[in-house]
């Protein structure tokens, strides 16, 4: 049993059969990769990952837990966080702010009413973030105004608010798209050490090769809404159907 | 200070310092000059700068911290002045109860209205917002006339029990007060040519305009306060990091049409009367221009943009054209026919016209509002000082 366990879902939009039939196993601490080529997918199984969107027939069980009909944010209270593709962070806010609001979010719960306490106050908040801020190498760009960084910068800051919640999973959906080379890196060489040091299991989805043959210790190949192969690394390079199907274009 | 930083107690100094000499700073002018006319420092124009500076605070709340932009904040201000009058009538002329109701009803209606509008964003909550005022008005304007007597406004009378006052035996109508202390109740100071008028009701008026300063800085300055900016710069990273945005929203929009209670409250205790067209959408729209003009999200703005405007809308608009004609006597007839005809539009009758004209211009070239340019004006000072002193006072921020 994985984690995280997808089981025939489908889902349709109007006259497209977006997903058909997925069934997908996420095992614990494991790097997990889903590829397959423009419209195959990805993006849709994700959404119905998270409670962006709901399947219309299947289960997807998280933890030993349903998470169909559940808010995006009650998934996330479960132990789920995403990463989007164009990094989602308080643009308005300054990056030590974007840090403290997950751990309140992990402290806290889905709402609290604190109106009259200081935030910065809240010592155990403020060092939590403080800690993240370091082990993210951003402790220098704490006061910045956080839509004024770099896009490599506030993808950093975006995996780092999503690690100071403790999630036991971690969703990426191409991470280092419209990356520069050193941009893109950066953050394998972040995911890695993430994987390395850390009790979470990662799911990506990605179009970068180079990207998912660095990091994935499992790739599922997605072609047309339905899962092609599941297999080690190796044997997905070497996979004719594969090749047919998504590499034979591209490599 | 009181749990604020530094930064924010010389701020709620600086307002309460300000809001308790206004009667010598507004009348600047001496009594006998033909500047008198630019006096604002009377108690009833006094009283409407700093209730409405409440109204606009926490307007602000709402607006500025989680950007929902409700075109229908008076129905709450109305709807806290008709509770304040119906306290009058049946309690007590005391206006602690009278405001205390008004904050519970007004704060009762925000959850029900809240609760339906936050259901959308954007231009659909505005419309929402909007829809339900208007209804709030045609049911005070017309179906509800037993509770609010409709066109002619609820007002007192002699015969109301007031259960607490007793029977009124002077055969007049009894007057708002303060535990004894009446809110019309006034002493004038003469110094040279100049006079100051101290009104009870003026300064009961700033202390709770005070207080709503100061609850609204640790607001702004709370975990929730941040939640709220966060709602308002993303709200899909808000979900996705495990907050549920509709609570928070609600709460923002329930405290902000408490603050619109109080002041709707204030105003009937000043002068103890409610008509429905306090809730008109003209009277939400003034709102949102106050908390636009000031400068959105910044603290001290609303206040400044409900000052301004109240300022326009009692003083500007009583510049007629024999106030003119008075101004321009020294020139030639012809021209000062010609002048006072080119000024006669934007004064008196026309005040609205230069207010649409400054708010044009703040909205163009100062979108932060009065507070973004007094900031201008600091930094053009600070950076003839010292160089390299304008990039440090950009990363202050406007709060």
């Amino acid at each position: 049993m994985g984690i995280l366990e997808v089981k025939g879902v489908n889902k349709r939009f109007g006259g497209l059969q977006a997903l058909g039939n997925v069934n997908l196993s996420v095992k614990e601490n494991s790097v997990h990769a889903i590829i397959g080529p423009n419209g195959a997918g990805k993006s849709t199984l994700l959404n119905c990952l998270v409670g962006k969107l709901i399947p219309d027939t299947g289960s997807v069980m998280f933890d030993g837990q349903s998470v169909l009909g559940r808010k995006p944010h009650e998934i996330n209270q479960m132990g789920i966080s995403r990463v989007f593709q164009t990094p989602e962070i308080f643009g308005d806010l300054t990056v030590m702010e974007n840090m403290m609001i997950p751990i309140f979010a992990k402290r806290d719960g889905a709402f609290r009413m604190h109106a009259i306490e200081n935030m910065m106050a809240e010592k155990d908040v403020v060092e939590a973030a403080e800690h993240m801020l370091e082990e993210m190498n951003m402790a220098d760009k704490r006061g910045m105004h956080s839509a004024s960084m770099s896009r490599g910068d506030k993808r950093r800051l975006e995996i780092g608010m999503c690690l100071a919640q403790e999630p036991k999973l971690l969703l990426l959906d191409e991470p280092t798209a419209g990356m520069a080379r050193a941009d893109t890196n950066n953050t394998i060489d972040l995911l890695k050490q993430i994987s390395d040091e850390r009790d979470i299991t990662i799911a990506i989805i990605e179009h970068d090769m180079h990207v998912v043959f660095s990091l994935a210790n499992r790739i599922t190949v997605l072609a047309q809404g339905t899962p092609l192969v599941e297999d080690d690394p190796e044997n997905i390079k070497g996979n004719p159907k594969v090749r047919e199907a998504y590499l034979g274009e591209t490599a | 200070m009181f749990g604020l930083n530094k930064k924010d107690s010389a701020l709620l100094l600086a307002v309460a310092v300000l809001t308790m000499l206004a009667p010598f700073i507004l009348n600047p002018f001496p009594t006998d000059s033909g500047l008198a006319q630019f006096n604002a420092g009377y108690p009833d124009l006094m009283q409407r700068f700093v209730i409405f500076g409440i109204f606009a605070i926490g307007f602000n709340i709402l607006f500025g911290l989680t950007g929902y932009l409700s075109f229908g904040h008076a129905a709450f201000l109305g709807v806290g002045s008709y509770s304040a009058v119906w306290m009058f009538k049946l309690l007590s002329m005391n206006i602690i109860p009278a405001i205390i109701l008004s904050v519970i009803i007004a704060g009762l209606f925000a959850l029900v209205i809240g609760y339906v509008s936050l259901r959308r964003s954007g231009i659909y909550f505005s419309i929402l917002t909007l829809a339900f005022a208007q209804m709030s008005f045609a049911l005070a304007y017309s179906v509800l006339t037993p509770i609010t007597n409709g066109e002619t406004g609820l007002q007192l009378s002699l015969d109301d029990p007031r259960i607490l006052d007793g029977a009124s035996t002077t055969g007049s109508l009894p007057v708002t007060s303060l535990f004894g202390l009446e809110m019309r109740e006034a002493v004038d100071m003469a110094v040279g040519p100049w006079s100051f008028t101290f009104s009870v009701g003026y300064y009961v008026c700033a202390v709770f305009m005070i207080l709503a300063f100061y609850l609204a800085i640790r607001i702004f300055r709370s975990p929730f306060g941040m939640m709220l900016r966060a709602i308002k710069s993303n709200q899909q990273r808000v979900s996705y990091t495990g907050l549920n945005p509709r609570p928070y929203t609600l709460a923002a929009f329930v405290i902000s049409g408490m603050y619109a209670g109080l002041a709707g409250g204030l105003l009937a205790s000043m002068d103890p009367l409610a008509g429905a067209e306090r809730m008109q959408w003209t009277a939400s729209g003034e709102v949102v221009l106050m908390t636009i003009l000031g400068g959105v999200g910044t603290l001290i703005g609303p206040v400044l943009g409900a000052g301004l405007i109240k300022y326009f809308e009692n003083i500007f608009s009583k510049i007629n054209d024999n106030v003119l004609h008075g101004w321009f006597s020294f020139l030639p007839d012809g021209i000062e026919d010609f002048i006072v005809t080119i000024i006669h539009p934007f004064v008196g009758k026309g005040w609205h016209l230069t207010l649409g004209i400054i708010f044009m211009l703040v909205v163009t070239f100062l979108p932060g509002g009065l507070v973004e340019g007094g900031q201008r004006i600091a930094r053009m000072f600070r950076g003839k000082k010292k160089t390299g002193g304008a990039d440090a006072a950009k990363t202050e921020a406007a709060e």
